[in-house]
């Protein structure tokens, strides 16, 4: 194999419908292979049961971004204006948790929202501006009306004919193997 | 869903019950059971065909509209704040009536985005792209006021915490500091948000472009996206996280705004009512503008199909309920004022309808109170060109809203020796005018290279994306 100048990708799988690639994906999961994906122009519902994804763990990064913007809001307020510059203004108290309230409120949700986003990211692993599917000319059809099933190489079962027959089998039009 | 299907003792009931009568039947989100390579072909295609002539014209037009307002800050920043209406005792003027009617108009942005995908609202992923786009153009214009406002604008940098020369830092008990916060986190969590629902469509157009230029910069923002259910996954529940997020953001934004007014102590302003009044009339503007922006922009498009007459339908429908709650909130205020007893308070409510700017008061009655209600007609409400004229008056209904919440408190103090009658000049006028073209120089821009329409989200409301669906290519009695 290593003889070989390009290495091998995967095997990508074209579909026509989404129910089509729905069913061989159920198939290809069953057959218990792990590396591998479905690529579709919009997210297929049901698609994570048929393919056994569990529960994005993005939550997790929210949770904490927004700990943290309360926290720094809280923190920030009081070291401001109670510890580092205190300043009596109105007769009000140095510090407050009514009065901090507004602000920290308004950082949970910022540090939230960028936890959330940024979390999203590192789960995908993107920014990813070189993936050997982008270089697949059909493969651009994913982002219009074309579904997408790849098994890569490195996948411990992979065995390019045995896939290739369940994947035509299930209704795939075209079948092609990309190279890294 | 394939169990109950399989049941034969249901699926004869269900054989033999009465079909749905006509009225509860929804009308399709898309109609003419467009496919899903249509949607995609026609919301791409208006940025992919060559820029017509009038979007050249109208792009010139904001163009010189926007520059009168960078004129007139150059003009209010080297000469003082004196170019402007204000004096004693209105100190507060257009510049806040202004900020709080553009913030305003950015909310129902998010109220689709954010609040009616919580409520699964399906109808939301045909107008929320542009909406959402209309919020930041929105808040970016409702950001100068506040910094020009502050009067010696080169310091308006205090307002951060920033550690600065003084070593003093920012206010946290006014509610003046809590709105820099609201409103600058409201506007990134937006763009944010925004930015997030883009990044299929950003593939989309990265697959489609046919030059290098355009392949590269789309592909950039694309940031790789390859459609992966395995990202798709992790997407939705982000895009989820962020709608759960920015809804209670986007409550607290115009409450926020809102405590500017009700925390001091003037009659007037110093009502609990406020926040929610504040917020039902945020949305009921943002509708109105929407409105304004869709109805032109689906027969210029050709976008009839995905934004249909139900869509039209439903936002006059929410414009009919947020009207109805801020013609409440009015009466309220009124009814409070009497019944709290505070003769100040009660005077300045009767000083409103009827003192020096009675006119005001009920050009805003008029547009806020009574227009909504002839929403009530479905004939009223299908009549694009009545909508789309009545969605104007409730634009200018709003601005009056904080024309007279602003100005009518404060032109008459405690004491009559501090009365006064405030008037805008030229350099007031002319910067809240360029500012629409400040808006709408945005919105044209986001029109001709992003698309207008979340195209892998109407997609996915379609029945030929539903994988149970016969469209979708499912076969009969399901395959679990």
């Amino acid at each position: 194999m290593e003889a070989e100048t390009q290495k091998a990708y995967g095997l990508v799988a074209e579909f026509d419908t989404p129910a089509d690639i729905m069913a061989a994906a159920r198939k290809v999961r069953n057959q218990g292979f792990t590396k591998w994906d479905v690529h579709t122009p919009y997210p297929i519902h049901g698609m994570d049961q048929a393919m056994g994804i569990n529960n994005s763990k993005v939550g997790w990064f929210t949770f904490v971004g927004g700990i943290t913007g309360f926290t720094t809001g809280y923190l920030m307020i009081w070291f401001m204006n109670a510890f580092d510059y205190p300043l009596i203004v109105g007769g009000k108290p140095m510090f407050s948790p009514y009065f901090a309230f507004p602000v920290g409120y308004e950082l949970t949700i910022l540090l939230g929202a960028f936890g959330t986003l940024f979390g999203m990211f590192s789960l995908n692993r993107l920014p990813r501006l070189h993936h050997p599917l982008l270089k697949h000319r059909r493969f651009a059809q994913v982002t219009h009306d074309k579904y997408f099933l790849v098994v890569e190489v490195d996948d411990p079962k992979y065995d390019e004919s045995g896939i290739r027959q369940l994947l035509s089998e299930n209704g795939s039009t075209n079948i092609e193997l990309v190279e890294e | 869903m394939a169990e109950t299907v399989n049941n034969p003792l249901l699926s004869k009931a269900l054989a033999q019950a009465p079909e749905s009568p006509k009225e509860l039947v929804n009308e399709p989100l898309v109609l003419n059971q467009r496919s899903v390579a249509w949607i995609s072909d026609q919301v791409a295609g208006i940025i992919e065909r060559k820029t017509p002539a009038w979007w050249w014209i109208a792009l010139g037009i904001s163009i010189s509209v926007m520059s009168l307002t960078f004129i007139m800050i150059t003009y209010l920043i080297s000469t003082g704040i004196g170019v402007w209406g204000l004096n004693h005792p209105v100190a507060w003027g257009w510049a806040i009536v202004n900020f709080v009617f553009w913030i305003g108009i950015g909310h129902a942005g998010t109220l689709i985005s954010a609040i009616l995908f919580l409520l699964r609202q399906k109808w939301r992923t045909s107008i929320n792209r542009a909406a959402e786009a209309m919020t930041l153009f929105a808040v970016a214009c409702a950001g100068i006021f506040p910094l020009i406002h502050v009067g010696r604008i080169w310091f308006s940098w205090w307002l951060f915490p920033i550690p600065n020369a003084n070593g003093i830092w920012p206010q946290f008990r006014s509610p003046l500091l809590w709105d820099v916060f609201a409103v600058s986190t409201y506007g990134t969590v937006s763009l944010l948000f925004w930015y997030t629902g883009l990044i299929p469509d950003l593939a989309t157009m990265r697959d489609r472009a046919t030059d290098k230029l355009r392949k590269f910069m789309y592909g950039l923002f694309a940031l790789g996206w390859t459609g992966s259910n395995r990202h798709w996954s992790n997407y939705e529940k982000a895009y989820l996280l962020l709608a759960g997020l920015s809804t209670p953001l986007v409550l607290s934004v115009h409450s926020i705004v809102s405590f500017d007014f009700a925390v001091s102590q003037l009659p007037g302003w110093h009502t609990t009512i406020f926040p929610p009044y504040f917020v039902a009339g945020a949305i009921f503007s943002g509708f109105g503008m929407v409105l304004t922006l869709l109805i032109p922009l689906r027969t210029i498009f050709s976008l009839e199909d995905l934004i249909t007459k139900r869509h039209i339908e439903l936002m006059c429908m929410v414009l009919l309920a947020t009207g109805s709650i801020v013609g409440y909130a009015y009466t309220m205020e009124f009814f409070i004022a009497w019944y709290g007893g505070n003769p100040y308070e009660r005077y300045a409510f009767l000083n409103r309808a009827f003192g020096p700017y009675w006119w005001s008061y009920w050009i805003m009655i008029t547009c806020n109170v009574i227009t909504p209600h002839l929403f009530w007609f479905k004939t009223i409400r299908s009549n694009m060109i009545i909508v789309f004229m009545l969605s104007i008056v409730v634009n200018i209904g709003m601005w009056f809203e904080r024309f007279v919440i602003v100005v009518t408190s404060l032109h008459r103090d405690f004491l009559p020796s501090n009365w006064g009658y405030y008037s805008p000049t030229i350099v007031d006028v002319l910067t809240f005018v360029g500012t629409f073209g400040l808006f709408f120089t945005l919105f044209l821009l986001f029109l001709r290279f992003l698309p207008m329409i979340a195209i892998s989200e109407v997609k996915a409301i379609t029945p030929q994306a539903d994988p149970h669906h016969p469209l979708g290519g499912a076969k009969e009695g399901g395959h679990h």
